[in-house]
This record gives C-alpha cells, structure tokens and sequence, in this order.
C-alpha cells in the first residue's frame, strides 16, 4: 500500500479523534491527546519524506506535470481544511493536546514540499505564503503564546505582563517543592492549558 | 505462530484453576455505570474491593466458616456497597468530572475498621468501613423507636445496655483530599510509614499525609515551562513496599524513573531511570504509543517490578536499570494490527498487571476476555478465559490458544475472531493464596486453584 496514502489516512483518523475527544466526559485527556499527536506526527514526517521523495523523482525526470498526488492532496485539503476550520473556532479548554515540535520541521521543509503536496493547510500554516503564522518565534506568535500559557485565566485580567508574572510566580512556588497548597483552587485552574494555541498549529 | 502454553497437569506444583463465583449482571447489555474500573484485594485477601465507573465501590468478604474444608475455599459475598464518589463540574474550566473510581487502595488495618482510598480523575477519599452488631437499647428517656418519653413518667433510672442486632456494615468518609491535582489522577500509592501516600496525576506526584487534607507536597512535577514541548506524562506510579523514602514512576515513553524522597524536595531529578532501547526491527507510526507503560507494580519483596505496556510484561531488577530482566509477550499476534487497533481506540487501553503472593506468578490481561499468566520460575505461561460458559462450579479451566497464522488448529482461535469489545483491563491476586479477582467489563470472576 502507498505509504504516503497510508499516513495521509492516519492523519485524518488522528484529527478526528483529537477533535472528537473534545466533547468527551471528564474533559480531554492529556495522555490521549499526547498520543494522538504522536502519531500524527509520525504520520505527517513520513508523508512529508514521501512527498519529498516524490518531488525529487518528479524533478529527476525533468517533467512538471501535476501528477495523482496532487489530486489527492486536494482532496484532502479540502476536507483538512474543513476540520482545521472548525477545529480552531472551538473555544479554548483548558486540557487538550499539545503539538511539540510542529512548526520547526514545517517551516524548513514548506518551501520544498509546498509544490508537490499542497498540504500546508491541512496540517499546518507555517508556510511561505502564510505570513502571519510565518514562523514560531515572530512576535505575534510570541504574545499569542505567553497569552496561551496564563490559559484558562479569563479576560477581566488586566494585562499581559500581569499574567506573564503571576504565572512566573506559580512555577516559582511550585518548584521549590515546599508547602504547596492545594487549597487555592485558582492557582491550579491557571496552570492548565490552553488548546486554542495548540490546535491552530495544526 | 500461535502463543499460549497449555500449563502441564502432571507435575505436583501445577496448578489448575477453577472457576469459583461470578458477580454482576448476566445480560449483555451492559450498563456504563456498572463497568468495573478497578479491583484490589486488602492485605490479608479477606475483602476484595472493586471501584466502577458509576463511582460505586462495593466490597466482598470472605466467608471464613468453611476454612475447616479444605476443598473448597469460602466464597466472597457483597460486604458493603456505598456511593464513593458523584459527578462533579468545574464551573471554572466548564467540565465535568467524572464520577468513575480509576484506583482503590487499601490502607494496613489498625484496629477492628478497614480503612481504605479511593480516587477518581480529581478527588481521593479515606472511607472507613466499620461493622455494627451490637446497638444500645434500653434508653432512659426515649422509646426504642426514638421518640422521646414524657420526662413526667419516668419513675425509674436505668441505663442503655448494649444488645446484639444483625450486622450492619457502614461506610463513611473520614477524609476527602480535593483540589490538588490539575490534570487526571492515575494512581494512588500508600506508603509503608502507614502515614502517607501519594497521589499522581499526568504531571505531577503529590505527597498527601493520611490524616491532614488542606495541604499536600509536590514531589515530582514534569510539567515544562512551554506546553508545546511536552514529550511525556506520567502513567503510573508506586511506592516501594518497604522502602518509605522511595517510590517509581512510568511515563507514556515507556520509561520507569527511581525517586528518592531523602535527596531533595522535588524528585524531578530520578535517582534510576530505567530504560529498554528500542527495537528497530519493531518500529511503525505506533511503536512509539505501545511502549506507554499502563501499569508498574513492585514486586511483595521489593526487589523487583513489573511494567505492563500494550503488548507486553517487562520485569525489572532494580539494581539493573539498562534493560529488565524478563520480558513477556501478552498477544504479540497483535503487532501487526496495530493500526485497526489505533482506529478503533483499543491501542490507548490501559491493562493492570499484579503479582502473585510470592513474585513467582505475573498476570495480566487481555482481549476475548482472556487473561495470561506468567511462571517466571517454571518460564511457562498460559491462557485461561472469563466466561459465563467456563462457570460451572469448581470447573477447571481449559487454557486457550490464539493462532496468528491461519493453519487453526481445533480448540484454537484465530485472531480475527477475537472480540476487542471483551477485555480484561483489572485483574487481581490475593495476598497470600492462589485465588484470584478478574474483571471483565461488568462482571467480576474469582478463581482459585483446585485443592486436591
């Protein structure tokens, strides 16, 4: 069986599980999740090698001609598409997945893949075109992150740097590993996480 | 290559298990409050313990009279049943908790009470189980039913004198321990100081004192600084039996971590880690997820421990921590179907795995409701089954064979007939003899050895 068919499969599976585990009782499961993008991951590593591979064979032969994999990355953009659209628009939940090293590998491989596989949209939108999402480490992406990482703390807070220190302080307390209290309820709620920034990675 | 070794009946030290008692509901629609989520014998196998996912624990109890026929052991009726823990929501995060008991854990008796833990995702509770028999009777001022006398009548002193009365078994919750875990509780562990125990969850340990619920210590926290480069969670963990200072730890990358309580405060550093290379030979889209760790359990002597992942039992020396010492395969004939198991949510199941009362046994178990055993001395190893047509009394058990290939032999199953939705996620060994506690999805079975 294609390989690249077989991981592209895999993919879709993972996504529909993630998203269907948001609705979940009990909330999402953080072991679960890690999981699932796991094996996304490796999915999307191989389809990635795949498709590079593809490309290269394609250039090897001298012929730009837009062959099978583009139809049916079409296909699947379109219907990844779909799934990241709606997955991104659900409300932040504190526990949810996380995606670790997505965008690192995306934005060094989009340029060379971005040809063969139009799959940027379906797993990511790191891409060359993309500007606003370009990289990891663009101060848009930067803030969204820190604002992601105070989570769950709702909108009434009064500012970033607010956020930024009170959940610095957080780790403080907690890594010394003295008397942690459990009674304060909020300093836990805080510490969950936000899956609004890890589900746009996709 | 088809796995399951029939157990040889032959040699004096075999043993032959025979069904003993099956508790639940024989229908097969099975109601989701009523699948069973944990099972625990206490410490000296007189009560048995299972948690479900309605949040109910009901307790069985050994009948002691028939200890005087050796043929038969006595059997385990219902002892107490009480409501341990109910749905909750987290206004704040606008989530449900779900009410399901994920471990029950039994503290060490003290006096004529049993005392034991029970957790489900957010919340352990210390539940006293007591028996009454006896109730004072003969008040002074009131009826025997409770209404108070007219005071104006009363010409005589007397005082209430104690009576016998049928025997009550009351459950009552002596502690609750809230609020202090953030993500999911997987284990509980209690220690051999018999005053702590540990509660983790899938980033971090906590150290809870029995007594006091408004605190508890954080000594292990992987939680990293960035969400995003989280690699692994924490899956179980265990105190060591005798040891009170140290304690194990398994995560979702099929590593074990060692931690000693006398180094620091936060054992974020391991004093062992515990760690088999991977077999390239093995490697697919889910190589990575099957060495999750589902289960770590020391052995009754401390010097060994047993790791459950999807498709297999790894026992660990403690003093070796490059590879362990014993592995076996659960259903290797699985492997290759990993990925229909991946579509179908049985690759994320969690299976438990126990010792027997003298580290020479392991079990654990699997799908079609089969279990396996493990005989590390003998290095032998069978498969039995958990069904209701297996449950004529004191019938023996005939061990099963799955057949990978398709050259089936008569009385083999092959693997494609195997039902995914039957499996064997709870199992438990009594302390000290050979009778155990299976759990199917509603149904709980004992077995124990046939006594010749």
């Amino acid at each position: 069986m294609d390989v690249s068919a077989e991981a592209k499969r895999i993919m879709a599976v993972s996504i529909s599980k993630l998203y269907a585990s948001r609705a979940q009782r009990g909330g999402m499961r953080l072991h679960r999740s890690l999981l699932l993008s796991v094996v996304m991951r490796s999915a999307r590593d191989l389809y990635h090698s795949a498709c590079l591979a593809k490309e290269r064979e394609e250039l090897g032969t001298a012929h730009l001609v837009p062959v099978t994999p583009e139809e049916d990355a079409m296909d699947t953009t379109a219907s990844g598409e779909q799934v990241e659209v709606e997955v991104s628009q659900v409300k932040p939940e504190p526990e949810s997945p996380l995606t670790p090293t997505i965008h690192e590998p995306m934005s060094s491989d989009s340029e060379a893949t971005q040809g063969a596989c139009k799959t940027r949209t379906f797993i990511g939108k790191e891409t060359v075109e993309d500007k606003e999402n370009r990289s990891p480490v663009s101060p848009d992406r930067h803030s969204r992150k820190r604002r992601g990482k105070a989570s769950v703390a709702p909108d009434f807070l009064p500012s970033k740097r607010a956020r930024l220190s009170l959940e610095l302080g957080e780790e403080r307390v907690l890594r010394t590993g003295g008397r942690t209290c459990c009674r304060a309820g909020d300093v836990f709620t805080t510490l969950s996480l936000n899956s609004n920034r890890a589900i746009a990675a996709f | 290559n088809c796995s399951g070794v029939a157990v040889d009946n032959g040699g004096s030290n075999d043993v032959q298990w025979c069904f003993s008692q099956v508790k639940g509901a024989i229908d097969d629609d099975v109601a989701e409050a009523d699948i069973i989520s944990t099972v625990e014998f206490n410490h000296s196998g007189e009560l048995l313990a299972t948690g479900d996912k309605g949040g109910r624990v009901v307790i069985f109890q050994q009948e002691m009279e028939n200890k005087s026929q050796p043929q038969c052991r006595s059997e385990y009726n219902v002892y107490s049943t009480f409501q341990s823990h109910e749905p909750e929501f987290d206004y704040l995060k606008s989530l449900e908790i779900e009410e399901k008991i994920n471990k029950i854990r039994w503290l060490p008796q003290k006096n004529a009470a049993q005392f034991l833990l029970s957790t489900n995702d957010k919340t352990i509770k210390l539940w006293k189980i007591s028996e009454r028999d006896k109730r004072p009777e003969g008040y002074n001022l009131k009826e025997e039913d409770g209404r108070y006398i007219d005071p104006n009548t009363v010409t005589a002193l007397r005082v209430p004198v104690f009576r016998p009365m049928d025997l009550m078994v009351e459950a009552s919750p002596r502690r609750v321990f809230a609020n202090a875990h953030t993500y999911h509780i997987n284990s509980i562990s209690i220690n051999s100081d018999h005053e702590t125990y540990l509660s983790a969850d899938d980033l971090r340990i906590n150290l809870w004192h029995q007594e006091i619920t408004d605190r508890s210590f954080n000594i292990v926290d992987i939680k990293p600084a960035n969400m995003e480069e989280l690699t692994e969670v924490i899956t179980a963990a265990e105190f060591h039996p005798h040891q009170c200072n140290t304690f194990v730890y398994s995560s979702s990358k099929g590593t074990i971590r060692l931690c000693d309580m006398r180094a620091s405060a936060l054992c974020d550093t391991h004093s062992k880690l515990f760690e088999e290379p991977e077999d390239p030979s093995n490697r697919s889209f889910f190589s990575e997820i099957i060495s999750s760790i589902s289960d770590v359990k020391f052995s009754h002597n401390g010097r060994y421990m047993m790791t459950r992942d999807y498709l297999s039992v790894k026992i660990w020396d403690l003093n070796m921590e490059s590879r362990p010492v014993e592995t076996y395969q659960v259903h290797e004939y699985l492997r290759n179907k990993l990925c229909s198991l991946y579509e179908n949510d049985c690759i994320f199941d969690k299976f438990e795995c126990c010792w027997n009362g003298n580290d020479s046994v392991v079990m654990t178990g699997s799908y079609n409701n089969f279990f396996r055993m493990f005989d590390r001395g003998q290095r032998r190893d069978v498969t039995l089954e958990a069904s209701r047509e297996g449950s004529k009394p004191q019938q023996v058990l005939k061990p099963r064979k799955v057949c990978a290939d398709g050259k089936r032999k008569k009385d083999e199953i092959s693997v494609d007939s195997l039902d995914f939705n039957k499996k064997i996620l709870h199992t438990a060994w009594h302390p000290q003899d050979n009778v155990i506690a299976v759990a199917t999805t509603n149904n709980l079975y004992i077995f124990q050895d046939k006594v010749n």
